[in-house]
């Protein structure tokens, strides 16, 4: 055998480019970010039609098990969400308990911290003969436009006598914007409670 | 070559048993819509429609009302005539694939000879599958005359897997005709006496069964309508009662789809452990089966995702043809061999 015996193991450092070096530019290592991904094995095609088969099996029987559950749903007209004791609904206008006055005495810093600009109130005197709130002076005119209000409760804050809150109350829908218009007197009615509150810690 | 065609019976039989299978084919639609949406609820644990009617049984009617006192518009950019004419070729060929699906064998019905089906024609499955083929002018020609984008790529599509898929669901049928040796759907109920056809056909049952998802446009195959992707595909510039045609063929497609496999797979009016009931129960039998089936398309519905469009076809070209075609070609060796 005079022939040179070919090479057995190839040899990656002939065959492989040499490196650039006129270029003083060494390429961004990755470093720590490579992250290994794990592959299974490709399965054959009997495994890949079992679990094709099985998962499709599994899926339905899952969605079968649903048969029987009761729905989730809340039945709304119905049933109500019960709301937290925080929610803020429908603005209140309270009165004293005892002597049934009116906690509002007209000062207007709700109508100034409104953001919405929803809230107009015109105060007026007491009288002796006519006496509506506690402090001097009483609001003649209350008016709360509920379609620009945003519910962001900075009147409440911003009320000094505690006279406004807002309430539970969210059905406010109405045929006509102006019935959107809340008036003192239908702020100071005791609403329908038509909303169910949620207990503490539910 | 024609059909022959069991014409024993009276003309004035014939108009009245087609009147009689109309209207009863006509008023499942109804009720499958409305088990449709209250059983998809159920299995997604909510409740379905249950405002209109008790239990919302009047649903579909409030639907149905609603549809077809809508306007009738049509985009500018569609070809008027087609446009009108497609959602009838679609409700149309449903309407007349009707026809053939048997719900009882021949009666004595006050001293006539009555066959409980529309037809048995001597070719059965190849009629099944003509109108097949019309039916898919009927969302083509629609989607293409749109003059719409979406409707355009919802009927491209709705060609693609309708031919891809009308080959496995006929060769699925095939390994049956070989071992009834018939091709009359009658004649196949009837070959089923000893064992129904999902026994020994088991692969074919299962392979028709996804071939017909495919082609009744319905999930996981849906791809035709696809909301995520394509608005609503074929049907996106109809509305009012020609979307409402378009909606009832679909169903009415399911429903024949569901009496195809009864009849083929199911054994038809045939009942298990040789109960042989009186003529009269032998449609009810068949209904029930059908709603059964149809049972088995919603609960597919609910449960599995839309395929990728390019995994629906090679699904239906690697996987489902091959296999229907082995499927044909084993049944037709072990006739072979038995006979």
């Amino acid at each position: 055998m005079a022939d040179p015996t070919p090479p057995t193991t190839p040899q990656p450092a002939a065959s492989a480019p040499a490196p650039t070096t006129t270029l003083n530019v060494t390429a961004w290592s990755p470093g720590e970010d490579v992250i290994q991904v794990q592959r299974t094995p490709a399965p054959g095609v009997g495994r890949a039609t079992w679990r094709t088969f099985r998962e499709t099996a599994r899926g339905l029987m899952t969605t079968f098990g649903r048969l029987t559950e009761k729905g989730v749903t809340v039945q709304y007209p119905e049933e109500k969400t019960p709301v937290y004791p925080r929610f803020r609904g429908r603005h209140k206008l309270h009165r004293f308990e005892d002597t049934g006055l009116e906690k509002c005495v007209g000062c207007s810093l709700c109508a100034a911290a409104c953001p919405a600009d929803c809230i107009r109130v015109v105060a007026a005197e007491n009288t002796p003969e006519n006496r509506v709130s506690a402090g001097e002076r009483y609001a003649a005119v209350y008016e709360i436009n509920l379609s620009r209000c945003i519910f962001c409760g900075y009147c409440e804050i911003a009320c000094p006598f505690d006279a406004i809150t807002m309430g539970h109350d969210y059905e406010l829908s109405d045929y006509d914007r102006s019935d959107l218009i809340f008036t003192k007197e239908m702020l100071l009615a005791e609403p329908l409670e038509r909303t169910p509150l949620r207990n503490e810690g539910e | 070559m024609l059909a022959i065609v069991g014409y024993y019976e009276e003309w004035w039989i014939q108009i009245l048993k087609a009147i009689v299978i109309f209207a009863v084919g006509l008023q499942l639609v109804p009720v499958i819509l409305l088990a449709e949406r209250k059983l998809l609820g159920r299995f997604q644990a909510r409740y379905g429609p249950n405002r209109v009617g008790p239990y919302g049984a009047l649903q579909p009617l409030a639907d149905i009302l609603k549809l077809l006192t809508k306007e009738q518009f049509r985009p500018r950019t569609s070809i008027g005539f087609l446009f009108v004419l497609a959602p009838l070729i679609s409700i149309l060929t449903a309407v007349a694939a009707f026809a053939i699906i048997p719900f009882g064998n021949v009666q004595h019905i006050f001293g006539k000879e009555v066959g409980l089906y529309g037809i048995d024609v001597s070719i059965g499955p190849l009629y099944v599958f003509a109108f097949g083929g019309i039916a898919f002018y009927g969302i083509m020609l629609g989607g293409w005359a749109s003059g719409s984008k979406y409707s355009f790529l919802g009927s491209m599509r709705a060609a693609a897997q309708l031919i891809s898929y009308e080959v496995s669901q006929g060769l699925a049928l095939v390994g049956v005709i070989f071992a009834a040796q018939t091709l009359s759907l009658t004649g196949i109920v009837e070959a089923q006496k000893g064992m129904w056809y999902i026994v020994p056909q088991f692969f074919g049952f299962l392979i028709f069964l996804t071939a017909s998802f495919a082609e009744t446009n319905r999930a996981p195959f849906d791809l035709t309508e696809a909301d995520a992707e394509l608005v609503g595909g074929y049907n996106t510039e109809y509305g009012g009662g020609r979307f409402a045609s378009y909606y009832f063929a679909e169903y009415l497609n399911v429903l024949v789809v569901s009496g195809i496999v009864t009849t083929v797979f199911l054994g038809g009016w045939l009942l298990p452990f040789g109960i042989h009931p009186p003529g009269w129960v032998d449609p009810f039998v068949v209904l029930f089966k059908m709603g059964l089936v149809t049972f088995l398309f919603i609960w597919v519905r609910a449960t599995l995702p839309r395929l990728r469009y390019d995994q629906l076809m090679s699904f239906g070209w690697k996987v489902l043809l091959p296999l229907a075609t082995l499927n044909a070609l084993v049944t037709a060796v072990l006739v072979v061999v038995t006979h």
